[in-house]
């Protein structure tokens, strides 16, 4: 059995995003960036799954500019045996980069494909989605446990109620929570490894799927300064404030 | 875990600990003199530059001569001085010195205004060009040693490690890296450059190490406020005389401000906070009109080294080599040490180079240092840093006759008389400084300014900042000098907290806070704090600082 696993470059979750002085989007030069990080729970649970014989090979595949082979690279020394990059110039849009992975499923035959829950640079939380709906394949989404049978996968889902235990016939399509597992660290000698293993190039155009944005981005603006707390002597006054000044109850 | 046999190793013929431009220089230059040499270099940030923080006015001599073409080669310095200002404060008014007046060493024409980081990022894209493997998130935690003493090479950290130390499910072990020479180039006060100045005993015989804690800020203004090129400097307020210190402000491309402070770690007054000194400064009219209506988008703060020449420890040892602040090359006058760092590292290449083919021994390294031109900068510049011992005008005077009469060249070489830690005066000797409340539009909290530095550590891991007595903060160090580490810490690590009846202080460390400056393992009165290294790739992620 094949895993595909889907990496994306994101801003790294520690730095402080800024806006870019004339609206047009968030300032990504100069910035630190890293795996996305439900996505590195994708490519620990692939790499159990691997490990425990109910996998032969882990494919990592990332979309995206020149850089994002940098992502794959981090993925092949956590362990994943190759890696594919589809080269775009811009950002492409969840829809497209279901579709490129539709494609790439295609070629590879994966049995199971696993993602992120969502990406924390735009919090999408729609390709998994698209793809199982455009494979015909079932999902299982924020997944936070994944079990595996002979035939199916039966996987945990953190949803709003609490938990949800859904069983799921091979193929499938899953996102990852954050609390599926703790992810590995890469060790020296497998980034060594890594920089050995192959990756192979694409572009949307070979693939033939049109990546052009589907949605038209007005204007990117920071949040409003949230304005400074204050301080009540007692619970009445918080009650009183709460009525009359912000009027929330 | 009881070592080397468990441990991976991995082999190179040099190992560099740090990618600031000293080791980066190193390794260029090593590859360039010879392309069969393997050459690993180290780096606990994240990623190349995100722990650089520097001014930076860069003087690009020692560049010029390592990759001359880096104008075709598109490095990212552009910006050139174009005109220079120094300016005396007092609470209330400013004075503009003549530039005339400046010793030629302060004086920036031929320089330019670059942000380090990038400088070093796009350095290391060239190192890699030339086969030089960089692994950030790596910290070099420890010192390897052969059986005759001689360094061996490094080990790497551990990874995945609870608070008290026991192997969590993700631990991943570190590994040693040997290497034929292993090269320091760790930044000012580098941890294991710490260890081997004692190990081998380098700094006999010289003056103690002095050092600075230095604040940066990035403000983007609008370009009315702006003056591409433009470096200025001051003096006096908010400091008292007695404190050595200033401040600079570049005008740095894309509408930036490059704003910042360094004061002497030798103050005295227990009660100073370098980082209340450094905001209250940006309050003055002559600076409050520059940010005005501006947004501070970066903060900082770093250690720098400025003992000079009379400080400089012997920078050989058997299997190894210092570069760079990691020995002290700084030129303090010039307030620059990235291309004396970067020299030293292309002194040590050569050096390394002929002692890979002969095996004779590194001192070679003294005698290149001693006939190149960092040696010849850092003798004119001896003296004026220990002037300022005396106060900031007497300070003044002599480095007037000194730099500007002699040209450095006084027959005598002025000592520095104290180390950092050794100046403080008990607090109940010393008035207490009333700082003002920040104001949130020039002047902010620690709090928000440690956001802005993007740093984390992984929370369930080690304390990386030691106590050697671990009851020393409440027992002595609170009762003598109402515990400076609540103040010299810019971003907060050290708190004091008491309990709802302000009884009972308990001494509390936010390790997780930490930018990695090293101004505690300085400036702690009876050396109790030990910086080490934290899991790797904890730390600041300063994009261009
Ligand atoms: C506020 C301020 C303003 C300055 N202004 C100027 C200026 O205008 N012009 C100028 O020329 N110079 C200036 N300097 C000085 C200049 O920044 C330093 O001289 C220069 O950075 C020294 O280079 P380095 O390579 O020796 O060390 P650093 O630049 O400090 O680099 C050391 C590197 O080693 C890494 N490292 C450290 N320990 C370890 C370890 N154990 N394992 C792995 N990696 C490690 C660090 O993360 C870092 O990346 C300024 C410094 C400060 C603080
Ligand atoms: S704990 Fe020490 S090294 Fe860390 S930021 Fe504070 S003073 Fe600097």
């Amino acid at each position: 059995m094949k895993i595909l696993v889907a990496v994306k470059r994101v801003i790294d979750y520690n730095v402080q995003i800024r806006v870019k002085s004339d609206s047009t989007g968030v300032e990504t030069e100069n910035v630190k960036m890293s795996m996305n990080p439900p996505d590195e729970n994708a490519v620990e649970e692939a790499l159990r799954i691997k490990e425990s014989g109910k996998a032969e090979e882990v494919i990592a595949i990332s979309i995206g500019e020149e850089k994002a082979q940098e992502t794959i690279r981090t993925a092949l020394a956590m362990g994943a045996d190759r890696g594919i990059h589809v080269k775009a110039t811009h950002d492409v849009e969840p829809l497209a980069v279901a579709k490129i992975l539709q494609k790439i499923v295609e070629k590879e035959k994966p049995q199971i494909v696993l993602l992120g829950k969502q990406a924390i640079d735009d919090d999408s939380n729609q390709t998994g989605q698209m793809l199982s709906a455009l494979l015909g394949w079932a999902q299982g989404t924020f997944a936070s446990k994944i079990e595996l049978e002979a035939s199916a996968a039966i996987i945990t889902r953190e949803i709003d109620e609490g938990l949800e235990k859904v069983k799921l016939p091979f193929p499938i399509v899953a996102t990852c929570d954050l609390r599926l597992n703790e992810p590995r660290y890469a060790s020296l000698p497998n980034i060594m490894k890594a920089k050995k293993k192959p990756i192979d190039n694409y572009t949307s155009d070979e693939l033939g799927i049109d990546v052009s944005p589907r949605v038209r981005q007005l204007k990117v603006t920071e949040p409003p300064k949230r304005e400074k707390g204050v301080m009540v002597a007692d619970v009445a006054e918080l009650v009183q404030k709460l009525k009359h000044e912000a009027k929330v109850i | 875990m009881s070592d080397s046999l468990s441990r991976e190793v991995m082999e190179y013929d040099v190992v560099i600990v740090g990618a600031g431009p000293a080791g980066l220089a190193t390794a260029i230059k090593l590859r360039q003199l010879n392309p069969a040499v393997s050459v690993c270099i180290l780096e606990k940030g994240s990623e190349v530059g995100a722990h650089i923080l520097s001014g930076n006015v860069f003087e690009t001599r020692a560049l010029d001569e390592l990759i001359p073409d880096w104008k075709e080669k598109k490095a990212p310095i552009k910006t050139k001085v174009s005109k220079e200002k120094f300016l005396f404060l007092s609470s209330s008014s400013s004075f503009s010195w003549p530039t005339w007046l400046l010793p030629a060493v302060q004086k920036n024409h031929k320089n330019y205004i670059i942000s380090l980081a990038n400088l070093c990022r796009w350095l290391g894209e060239q190192a890699e060009a030339l086969g030089v493997e960089i692994f950030p998130g790596f910290p070099a935690s420890k010192l390897l040693y052969h059986e005759d003493g001689s360094v061996k090479g490094v080990q790497t950290g551990d990874m995945g490690l609870d608070k008290q130390g026991n192997k969590k499910d993700t631990f991943e072990p570190g590994i040693e890296i040997h290497g034929k020479v292993t090269v320091l180039a760790e930044g000012c006060r580098g941890h294991l450059g710490k260890e081997v100045i004692q190990k081998y005993a380098l700094d006999t015989g010289k003056s103690s190490q002095q050092y600075g804690i230095g604040f940066k800020e990035i403000w983007k203004v609008s370009p009315e406020q702006h003056k591409e090129g433009m470096v200025m400097h001051t003096a006096g307020w908010p400091l008292d005389h007695n404190t050595y210190g200033g401040s600079f402000c570049y005008h740095a491309e894309n509408n930036q401000i490059f704003i910042g402070y360094v004061i002497g770690l030798d103050y005295r007054n227990p009660h100073l906070s370098p980082y209340d000194e450094f905001q209250r400064f940006k309050t003055h009219s002559a600076i409050s009109k520059i940010l005005k209506g501006g947004k501070r988008i970066a903060f900082g703060a770093r250690a720098l080294i400025e003992g000079g020449l009379q400080s400089l420890p012997t920078m050989y040892m058997p299997g190894g080599l210092l570069v760079g602040c990691d020995a002290g090359t700084l030129n303090m006058p010039k307030i620059k040490g990235s291309h004396t760092a970067m020299k030293s590292g292309m002194i040590a290449a050569e050096t390394i180079n002929e002692f890979l083919s002969n095996n004779e021994s590194l001192s070679g390294y003294a005698e290149k240092f001693k006939q190149s031109w960092i040696y010849q900068e850092l003798y004119k510049a001896r003296n004026v840093k220990p002037s300022f011992n005396w106060g900031l005008i007497p300070g003044i005077v002599f480095t007037g006759i000194d730099q500007l009469l002699f040209r450095g060249y006084l027959p005598f070489t002025l000592k520095h008389s104290h180390a950092d830690h050794e100046t403080l005066s008990p607090a109940n000797e010393i008035k207490k400084i009333d700082y003002p409340k920040y104001d949130d539009v020039l002047s902010f909290d620690k709090t928000s300014s440690v956001y802005l530095t993007g740093t984390n550590h992984e929370e369930n891991q080690p304390i990386h900042l030691q106590l050697k007595d671990t009851n020393l903060p409440v027992n002595y160090t609170l009762g003598k000098y109402d515990e400076p580490a609540q103040r010299y810490c810019p971003v907060g690590v050290y708190e004091i907290q008491r309990d709802k009846d302000d009884l009972n202080p308990q001494f509390v460390i936010n390790a997780q806070n930490c930018i990695h400056c090293k101004t505690c393992d300085i400036k702690e009165p009876t050396q109790n704090i030990t910086w080490v290294t934290p899991e790797g790739g904890g730390g600041p992620s300063y994009a261009n600082m």
